[in-house]
């Protein structure tokens, strides 16, 4: 099960419905973060299983992977920072009551 | 004393045993992310969930990955996560809802999603997929620094404007105290 790039995957892609689940499900702007935190790290599997399991994209793989966590921090800092900067203004962290731009 | 090839009493090798109780409990402590009330078990249930995503790079031999993975998501990432939990949950008022609305239309996506992907996955064929290879840090070095040069510089500007914009946005104005 360990050996075939399938297992991998299909690990991938629960993961992903997981954190999509939760990216559209959570009220709090904090927990929907984390859930994108997820997704990202269910993409990250799915390239570092290719990468494990195709000879030509074996190094690459982890070089897209290590790029791919980059960004992923670079995105956490400043949606954090967004979520800071909204949490001052209206004080909730739930994302439902930020209907300014609907009255 | 040797280690038996296989796992005694199951029948299974070392490799397939640890491939599904990391898969277990990754899927486990991504489900409680998803779905616990208290905000802050949730932080450290997505820190185990990246532990055992770590476990799992490392089973697929990519170990600078999976060293990259808990420096970078546990390290940096999950503590950041947490400071901004610590600073926007009020105490006083605890939530009483977790979910919106939609959460049941969520939920049903997501089960369509997943069941998609991995029909699509199980019915591709992937072409001549060889045996799982590990890969070698110092090649992966050679061509970070080589071929990637230029990814890797464009990445280290954008984490530079990512940490002066996080900063600019999440510092306290003095104007409206």
């Amino acid at each position: 099960m360990s050996q075939s790039l399938d297992a991998y995957l299909v690990l991938a892609g629960i993961l992903f419905a997981i954190g999509s689940f939760g990216f559209l499900a959570r009220r709090n702007a904090i927990s929907m973060l984390m859930s994108i935190e997820l997704m990202l790290n269910a993409v990250n599997l799915a390239i570092v299983a290719f990468g494990a399991f195709v000879p030509e994209l074996n190094v690459h793989a982890s070089v897209i992977a290590l790029m791919v966590m980059a960004v992923a921090a670079a995105e956490a800092t400043v949606g954090l920072a967004i979520v800071m900067a909204i949490y001052r203004n209206r004080r909730t962290p739930l994302v439902d009551e930020y209907d300014a731009m609907r009255q | 004393m040797a280690i038996p090839d296989t796992v005694p009493l199951l029948g299974m090798s070392w490799n397939d045993v640890l491939f599904l109780l990391l898969a277990a409990g990754m899927l486990g402590c991504a489900l409680l992310v998803v779905t616990l009330r208290d905000i802050i078990r949730c932080g450290i249930a997505m820190i185990a969930a990246f532990a055992a995503l770590a476990g799992i790079y490392v089973l697929l031999g990519a170990p600078l990955v999976a060293a990259a993975q808990v420096l970078i998501y546990i390290g940096a990432i999950a503590v950041l996560i947490l400071f901004a939990v610590m600073l926007t949950q009020a105490k006083n008022a605890p939530v009483r809802l977790v979910f919106q609305t939609q959460a049941i239309p969520a939920a049903v996506a997501a089960i369509v999603l997943a069941v998609i992907v991995a029909l699509t996955v199980t019915a591709t064929d992937w072409g001549d997929v060889g045996r799982r290879i590990a890969t070698a840090t110092d090649a992966l070095a050679r061509l970070l620094f080589n071929q990637y040069v230029l990814p890797f510089e464009v990445v280290s500007v954008l984490l530079l404007a990512a940490v002066i914009g996080g900063v600019f946005l999440a510092k306290r104005e003095d104007r409206d105290a």
